[in-house]
């Protein structure tokens, strides 16, 4: 029997840039054209001024750990606890709910405000998943 | 909204607490439902107003045969029933119905005839959170903890001091599910479930019910019960996504309905005789401490800790025991009123003496909305 699936997200019209970009390397975010609000999730208006003229840009990549759990049980299909889930907050402003890679998985290892860079992780041939270490240097 | 126009009349919760499998989730509501219009001294008939949150207003009517011309289904999680007194009092004074019901009711245990509850993969949450391995409350609930605990200086041990006093206070209530005291060491030795929270800090998950009647003070006074007047409300919503609060230092949907509240009944926090915070995790009480404006975020944890919340503290704090030691379906918030009423009526099995004024404070979803009521016995 094949085992449970990590959940996997399903772009709508509204978010495929995003999903495109992670599959090519590249985390999106969107600005506003008026009043240069950053923002995430994606949509195609401006939660602040609700200007329909945004932009889509292509971030740093660059962040640090606002704050996580070490998740123990119960684990989500596809996970082998303990595992980090982590809300990174980006240089550009909004923050994103992810996972920390080549950090182990203790409070030791996991200090709050460490600076974080992304990475794409593959979960099949459709959508890459984007995710964070700890930055170099 | 003026203040005190509006009692509840009649208050009750199902039958049996914590695990219940003879009984339906609707079952349950309707068995909530009756013993609350017994309560009341009423027939279903009276009943024209109704609300109710998860299962549906015309599930519940249709089951118990009630004909309203005022419904209410706002479902935002487990405040719910918070919003569903502040509707029920607008539309009570606004003449549109004259006695409303609210029920709630999950087999949270037990599992029957529940409501499936899914993430669609296409939504928000199910692109931008479950696939970083969310699975439930206990995996998200905590994730703005240690962020809190760092910018204000929070420790392990006050937070887990949060479940040492709730369970004095379910030792004192025979329908409390779990009753043997337990110590900060117990807390912090118990299964960790998602760090920094271990297994005493989560909420329990049982089966359950409650319901509530409400009236206008002019009718309330020809009811059986000592009537418990709506002295002021408060609700509001934030993002269905944790990961997209604001902060993590506050939770604005808690500053937005707390405030509103205070404001509405016209009271100063010295004022406030008795209190809840729904608690389905440990960290909530020091949230609702700091958002309320009880005191600064800094002080919170210490002011448990040192003993301010448990029985004889200055400031009693989720007296039935809470999510934490008294039930959890799944949906609180209306056990936390059902004890705010037993308090303003006297009768509470560890009842605060001469309580005049309780707040009731709640929490839906993982800080994605809320609702405040304070309550009063004096008109």
């Amino acid at each position: 029997m094949a085992e449970p699936q990590r959940a996997r997200p399903k772009p709508t019209p509204e978010t495929q840039h995003f999903w495109d970009g992670t599959k090519a390397g590249e985390l999106r975010l969107q600005r506003c054209d008026a009043c240069a609000h950053v923002y995430f999730p994606p949509r195609p208006f401006c939660p602040s001024c609700a200007s329909r003229k945004v932009s889509v840009f292509k971030a740093s990549g660059k962040g640090f750990l606002y704050s996580y759990v070490i998740n123990h049980r119960p684990a989500a299909p596809g996970f082998t606890p303990p595992y980090a889930i982590a809300v990174v907050e980006l240089d550009e402003g909004p923050r994103m709910m992810s996972n920390i890679i080549d950090c182990p998985q203790t409070p030791e290892a996991l200090e709050l405000d460490m600076k974080l860079e992304v990475a794409f992780q593959e979960l099949d041939d459709k959508i890459a998943l984007p995710v964070f270490r700890p930055a170099k240097g | 909204m003026r203040k005190n126009q509006v009692a509840v009349v009649g208050a009750a919760e199902t039958t049996e607490l914590g695990v219940i499998p003879n009984a339906s989730q609707l079952q349950l509501h309707a068995d909530a439902a009756l013993n609350a219009i017994a309560d009341a001294g009423l027939k279903l008939s009276d009943i024209d107003g109704f609300a109710t949150a998860v299962e549906t207003p015309q599930q519940v009517c249709h089951y118990l045969g009630i004909k309203p011309t005022w419904v209410d289904g706002t479902s935002v999680g487990g405040c719910s029933f918070m919003l569903h007194v502040r509707h029920a009092a607008a539309a009570i004074e606004a003449g549109l119905c004259k006695t409303v019901l609210i029920t709630h009711a999950e087999s949270g245990k037990s599992m029957i005839g529940k409501l499936p509850r899914s993430t669609p993969a296409d939504s928000l949450n199910g692109q931008f959170e479950a696939p970083f391995g969310v699975y439930g409350p206990p995996s998200m609930f905590p994730i703005p903890v240690l962020r809190f605990m760092k910018t204000y200086g929070i420790t392990h041990e006050q937070l887990a001091s949060v479940a040492v006093v709730q369970r004095e206070w379910a030792a004192k209530n025979p329908r409390a599910m779990m009753k043997d005291p337990i110590t900060v060491a117990d807390v912090l030795n118990s299964r960790m479930i998602a760090y920094p929270f271990r297994l005493l800090q989560c909420c329990l998950v049982t089966d359950g019910g409650g319901a509530l009647i409400l009236t206008s003070a002019e009718r309330a006074r020809d009811f059986p019960r000592k009537p418990v007047y709506i002295m002021g409300t408060g609700e509001s919503v934030e993002t269905p996504m944790v990961s997209q609060m604001e902060t993590f230092n506050s939770s604005r949907a808690f500053k937005t309905a707390g405030p509103l509240a205070f404001k509405e009944a016209g009271i100063a926090h010295n004022d406030v005789d008795h209190l809840m915070i729904y608690d389905a995790f440990a960290h909530l009480p020091l949230f609702g401490l700091g958002d309320l404006g009880f005191m600064p975020y800094e002080e919170t944890g210490k002011f448990i800790a040192d003993g301010n919340t448990r029985p004889g503290g200055k400031l009693p704090l989720n007296t039935n025991g809470g999510g934490l030691s008294y039930m959890h379906s799944g949906m609180y918030g209306m056990y936390a009123l059902q004890e705010s009423v037993r308090q303003m009526r006297g009768i509470a099995p560890a009842q605060v003496p001469n309580a005049k004024i309780s707040v009731c404070h709640g929490v839906g979803g993982m800080f994605a909305a809320s609702g405040t009521i304070v309550f009063t016995n004096e008109r």
